[in-house]
């Protein structure tokens, strides 16, 4: 992608052109906007704050998915069994070896990610709609696997209670105070994914998406990236989910199944596939959307009486499903894309181009 | 091992294998004449026995005539997928296609639970659920011939089953609409310049796809009770799919059988977490199937071309 920069405006260094953030006023904007996140909790109720903090969680998975499936072109449907493992392990090491959530974290997405790396292993072999299927057999086995195996460490279909994360003294054991650790390792991992995206490894990625023969030609080792792409999905799914297993203190084998797997991959469409703007417009939206059809169940219900009861579990997909089918139909290239034809057009205004 | 009981769960793999054999023929038809993997199938197969229950039982009509209707909707439903969710896809990336079809997939499934509510319902008996069959087999345990024991209905649900992939792999080998689906998988844009209309090729298979639907939806849902989760079933017929090759209707028949035999064959283990896997038998296959064989048993390997 080109970029377009405003005339009059010249790199002098390559620490310059290199820059994210360019400008004094663009350095105002995003720590007023930082503020504005961080004073959240002050003034604003709590379902929102519950709100955000799920939203900052789908961000970080979104992230994930999209450096495999944004930038190098592998689909995914298996990332909410990747935020399973992470969410197991980061609550079996807090509440069995006494660790603290600091260490526990990085832990779970390790294991995360080297459990991700074996269900990349197909891509060796095969692409495309196969490796959608090696994705989707993670999606069935890991939940199988903490259902059946180890019951006296994983507690079987029950699954786990875990505790509250308590850092350097705090408990973090109420969506206000959650937020800010949400918050935080969002920070951190979207400034490590925006880093890889631009770096050797994102265009390794982006060649082996745009055309993987021509790659390896080129001299990308098509299997060392394409591993290195499913470890790091698995990473970021992993932090994912040990952040919701001690947000919601509770995890089992179906706290992240296959729906939530299509609905990740629905907000990466929704967002845009490959930008890193993408993930972020993405779970904002589809979060939202996901929660307007809660917030419509009751007129539903006098609509359609019948099924008062399973209201939410029935518009919730409804929604998702019509959502992303118009996106895909209008917008493929999703908002991330809307997002810089505004900004081209505010940029150029008052002539159209 | 408990091996008195190998010769049982085996044929009752088997048996149960045949309606996974149907569905992994509906994934085929629309994946051979339009290079779409469907992930809704799973969301036709329950609107297909929603649709027949709904015509059976609140309407009351005749239970043929009932399966006769539902088939007829099921089918214009099919078009309806076609025409308005897969035509603006055409020539779009395998990502967009394999999305589209996943948003169907949820918003049938919204849909399926907005209209005919969650609840779990009695499906109509089409098979008598009366004596099971009995067989004798020669072989011998404790001094006695092992019986065989098949139920009624799983019995006629595969022979049913069978009997729809003969019809159908007999449509694609033997008539003119198959032989006009089988050049349109080959190459869409060949064939239309050849004069096949490839919009009305596109929609006969999803009709047909959602005719194969309803009739696997009923009988699944004739022997195991009716739900939402019915829909989940079809995830067993992806790895059947794979296993049998994309591409081929005898591999959905053999893929089909393999993945009810190798799930009827770990519950003979003594061991606990190797009886309750076959549940997810048939995606331990598929792993096996994609690291070793990923075109499948009898699918075509396609060479890549720059």
């Amino acid at each position: 992608m080109a970029i377009q920069r405003p005339a009059g405006e010249f790199d002098f260094s390559y620490a310059y052109d290199m820059a994210t953030i360019r400008r004094r006023w663009q350095w105002l904007a995003l720590l007023l906007f930082l503020a504005l996140l961080y004073t959240l909790p002050l003034y604003a109720n709590q379902s929102i704050v519950s709100l955000v903090n799920r939203i900052g969680i789908a961000i970080i998975a979104v992230q994930g998915l999209n450096l495999l499936t944004g930038y190098t072109g592998q689909i995914s449907i298996g990332q909410a069994a990747f935020m399973t493992v992470g969410g197991y392990i980061s609550a079996l090491l807090v509440n069995d070896l006494g660790w603290s959530f600091l260490a526990a974290m990085p832990a779970a997405a390790l294991g995360a990610g080297l459990v991700g790396l074996f269900f990349g292993l197909p891509s060796l072999r095969v692409k495309g709609f196969y490796l959608t299927m090696a994705t989707l057999a993670a999606q069935f086995i890991i939940p199988w696997f903490t259902r059946q195996a180890f019951p006296e460490i994983l507690n079987g279909a029950q699954g786990l209670n875990v505790q509250v994360p308590v850092i350097f003294g705090i408990e973090f054991n109420e969506p206000s105070k959650y937020v800010y650790l949400t918050l935080t390792t969002l920070i951190i991992t979207t400034i490590i994914a925006h880093n890889i995206s631009r770096s050797r490894l994102g265009r390794a990625f982006v060649a082996i998406r745009d055309n993987d023969l021509a790659a390896e030609l080129l001299g990308v080792n098509l299997f060392k990236y394409k591993l290195q792409a499913f470890f790091l999905a698995a990473v970021y799914a992993g932090i994912a989910g040990s952040l919701m297993a001690h947000h919601l203190r509770h995890i089992n084998s179906e706290t992240f199944n296959l729906v939530d797997s299509i609905l990740l991959l629905g907000m990466l469409v929704v967002g845009g596939l490959g930008t890193n703007m993408g993930a972020i417009f993405g779970a904002i939206v589809v979060e939202l959307i996901i929660e307007g059809a809660t917030l419509s169940a009751p007129f539903f219900v006098e609509l359609f009486p019948a099924t008062a009861a399973g209201m939410i579990q029935a518009l919730r997909p409804l929604f998702f499903g019509f959502t992303l089918m118009l996106f895909l139909i209008f917008e493929p290239r999703g908002l991330a894309h809307r997002w810089q034809l505004l900004k081209a057009a505010w940029r150029l205004r008052p002539f159209s181009h | 091992m408990n091996w008195q009981l190998l010769p049982q769960f085996a044929i009752t793999g088997i048996l149960a294998g045949g309606p996974i054999a149907l569905i992994a023929l509906g994934l085929v038809l629309i994946f051979k004449s339009s290079y779409i993997f469907n992930f809704a199938q799973g969301q036709l197969l329950l609107l297909g026995a929603l649709i027949t229950w709904y015509f059976s039982i609140e309407l009351e009509l005749n239970l043929w005539l009932a399966i006769f209707l539902a088939v007829v909707v099921m089918a214009l439903v099919g078009f309806a997928i076609e025409r308005l969710a897969l035509r603006p896809m055409t020539g779009q990336p395998l990502l967009s296609i394999i999305l589209m079809t996943l948003g169907l997939s949820q918003a049938l499934q919204g849909l399926a639970l907005l209209i005919f509510g969650g609840s779990q319902r009695n499906f109509p008996q089409i098979f008598s659920a009366g004596d099971p069959y009995k067989i004798l087999t020669p072989l011998i345990h404790e001094g006695k011939n092992i019986t065989l024991i098949l139920k009624q209905n799983l019995v006629w649900s595969f022979i049913v089953a069978i009997i729809g992939v003969i019809i159908i792999g007999g449509i694609f080998q033997y008539t003119r609409t198959g032989l006009a689906m089988r050049a349109t998988s080959e190459d869409h844009e060949l064939a239309q310049s050849t004069g096949l209309r490839i919009r009305r090729i596109f929609g006969i298979s999803w009709g047909m796809a959602g005719v194969v639907a309803t009739v696997g939806g009923v009988l699944l849902a004739t022997s195991s009770g009716l739900d939402l989760s019915l829909s989940l079933v079809v995830l067993a017929a992806f790895p059947a799919v794979l296993l049998g090759g994309l591409d081929s209707i005898p591999g959905t028949m053999v893929g089909g059988l393999m993945i009810g035999l190798s799930q009827g064959l770990v519950k003979v283990s003594k061991v606990a977490i190797v009886r309750n896997s076959a549940e997810i038998m048939p995606f331990v296959v598929l792993m096996i199937v994609l690291l070793i064989r990923p075109e499948g048993l009898f699918g075509q390997k396609r060479i890549e071309r720059i």
